[in-house]
């Protein structure tokens, strides 16, 4: 590579084609790769699915197990998740975009964030057990493993909504105070507006992560059999890709089947959700010409 | 009318004051983190010190207990050198065609279609390294165990693709357009002018890729819990299973743990480790993004 000059005309674009032929493969491997996990776990589950799967409670013979608590446990966990990190987040992201000064207090704020977003998940899984569990007292309940996730996926929605925010150019700013907007008014009435695409995307894959989040919710002590449904939030759960951890981890084969199921309705609804979000950006970029 | 207007001025103060609260949540996290994993683990290191640590046996539940970490470390520096082994090549192949060669239709097909990847739960992944990859393997590799590193290795690395490739990717789309064009104009290859220009261009950033890549594969946790089987193994082998960091923790909180006790506070050992050597990597990888978006 270091002599090109020497090198005739033709090996030079042969190597150039060499390496898009390269890049070719790797992106087909990744992409065969995908293709064959959603197909091994459709083959083995699709046929496991039925109505009695989602409305039976776990059991110890896997062709009378079902799903019923856990995807009522994740919708429980799910909700107190994005009370906590939706509102909370996009707070976050206005303060560190809108207001904060250059300092070396908001300078502590933003590796805080990056930290926090590269924090492996089971260590959140840890504090939690630790602080809310034991500390605060909230038990191995719904409300502790929501709040857990909350705080795991908090710097996806701060992340998403700064970058929204980013990309609303200063005169929109400048024209809502030229007409004596204040601060807070000029981000209520027209920065937040003009931002939402963006910060429902973040909103999105924020849900998704948390939904097919498993290691922190092992550590805080989500039970895996349970035969009643979560009526409060200081219930103990369980959840889908708990519920799914626990029937891949067993040696029968049948209970494999069973873990394949939970699967493709994890897929389906991570993919979807995530679908969903692309679809919100693309839109969102298409639309919006300042 | 001046009433209304100092009114005005408070609730101002006041909604600056509750967002700055907010953003403060993230110091009050990473405190708390911090801070739960150090009490937790103090018991441990007060009643059994630092020296046994650096033994080559981890059996801290056993009747006469041991709490030499390196079987856990070994398990997890193999299975990330396997993970780096297919996502940085392959990442970074990623992000030059996404960056470099493909035509803007292509791509904004093809980005998408690759965070896809990223979607996929971590449990479903160590279903697929269990149950499809590891039998797949075994055509090939006919003594490999029902539980090793390399097909937990091999899938996490296929994880970290596509965070590797969009970090890279925005690194080199940064690259300013007048040093690509100065490098045509001289009648370079696209290739040479990704390998030459583009790359050394972008080098802090894909640096900062490949470190985020690594605390992302030494935290990774379901994959190796499923897939790689839960002995704690000192063995460099990538076809032996092995604990990690991190599914040792799954383990012990998979049974029932009394608050307090020698099992308890090992997790929160391991957690601490695992939390430093993350944090360590994450700073770096920060300020490493940073300098390349301040370049141009």
């Amino acid at each position: 590579m270091s002599f090109e000059s020497t090198l005739t005309v033709r090996v030079r674009r042969w190597r150039d084609r060499a390496f898009l032929a390269l890049s070719l493969l790797c992106l087909a491997l990744s992409l065969v790769a995908l293709a064959a996990l959603v197909g091994d776990l459709a083959s083995n589950g699709l046929p496991r699915i039925d109505r009695a799967f989602l409305t039976s409670f776990p059991s110890r013979f896997a062709s009378e197990a079902g799903l019923l608590a856990a995807w009522v446990g994740s919708l429980f966990v799910i909700l107190v998740t994005a009370a906590l990190a939706i509102p909370i987040g996009i707070a976050a992201g206005v303060y560190l975009e809108e207001y904060a000064p250059k300092n070396l207090w908001t300078n502590c704020l933003e590796v805080a964030m990056a930290n926090l977003a590269g924090v492996p998940s089971i260590v959140f899984g840890l504090m939690a057990l630790g602080l809310f569990v034991y500390r605060f007292g909230l038990g191995q309940s719904v409300l502790t493993a929501g709040l857990t996730l909350g705080l795991l996926v908090l710097p996806i929605v701060v992340v998403a909504t700064r970058e929204s925010l980013r990309a609303i150019p200063g005169y929109i700013r400048e024209a809502s105070f030229a007409v004596g907007g204040s601060k807070w008014q000029t981000i209520r009435h027209h920065v937040l507006p003009y931002s939402t695409g963006g910060i429902l995307t973040g909103v999105i894959v924020a849900v998704s992560r948390a939904l097919g989040e498993t290691a922190p919710l092992v550590t805080v002590g989500a039970l895996t059999f349970i035969t009643f449904l979560p009526t409060s939030v200081m219930d103990p759960f369980t959840v889908l890709p708990i519920q799914m951890f626990n029937w891949v981890s067993r040696p029968q084969e049948d209970f494999h089947a069973n873990a394949a199921a939970a699967g493709v309705l994890l897929l389906l609804l991570t993919l979807s959700l995530n679908g969903v979000a692309l679809c919100l950006r693309y839109r969102s970029r298409k639309r919006v010409h300042w | 009318m001046r009433f209304r207007r100092r009114q005005g001025l408070r609730l101002e103060g006041l909604i600056e004051a509750g967002l700055a609260l907010a953003a403060f949540l993230a110091v009050a996290v990473t405190l708390g983190i911090a801070g739960t994993l150090l009490w937790e683990a103090l018991p441990f290191f007060r009643e059994i010190g630092v020296a046994p640590l650096f033994g080559t046996e981890w059996a801290p539940l056993f009747a006469a207990p041991r709490y030499g970490l390196l079987p856990l470390l070994s398990g997890t520096l193999v299975i990330t050198a396997i993970a780096l082994l297919v996502s940085v090549p392959v990442g970074t192949i990623l992000a030059i065609y996404l960056s470099e060669y493909a035509p803007s239709r292509a791509r904004e097909i093809l980005k998408p279609a690759l965070e896809l990847l990223s979607a996929v739960p971590t449990v479903v992944y160590g279903y697929f390294a269990l149950l499809f990859v590891t039998p797949l393997l075994r055509r090939f590799l006919p003594d490999l165990g029902a539980f090793n590193m390399l097909s937990a290795g091999l899938v996490m690395g296929l994880m970290i693709v596509p965070y590797v490739s969009s970090l890279a990717e925005d690194a080199m789309r940064s690259v300013p357009m007048a040093l690509r064009e100065a490098s045509y104009a001289m009648g370079a290859t696209r290739l040479e002018t990704s390998v030459r220009v583009v790359v050394p261009a972008a080098f802090s950033g894909l640096v900062s890729a490949y470190v985020l890549a690594v605390s992302r594969a030494v935290g990774e946790t379901m994959v190796v819990a499923i897939a790689a089987g839960m002995q704690p193994n000192l063995s460099l082998d990538p076809r032996d299973p092995a604990q990690t960091v991190t599914s040792y923790i799954v383990q012990v909180t998979l049974g029932d743990l009394p608050h307090g006790s020698i099992g308890y506070q090992t997790i929160f050992v391991a957690g601490l480790s695992l939390f430093f050597v993350t944090l360590a990597f994450n700073i770096g990888g920060h300020f490493l993004r940073r300098r390349y978006r301040e370049a141009y």
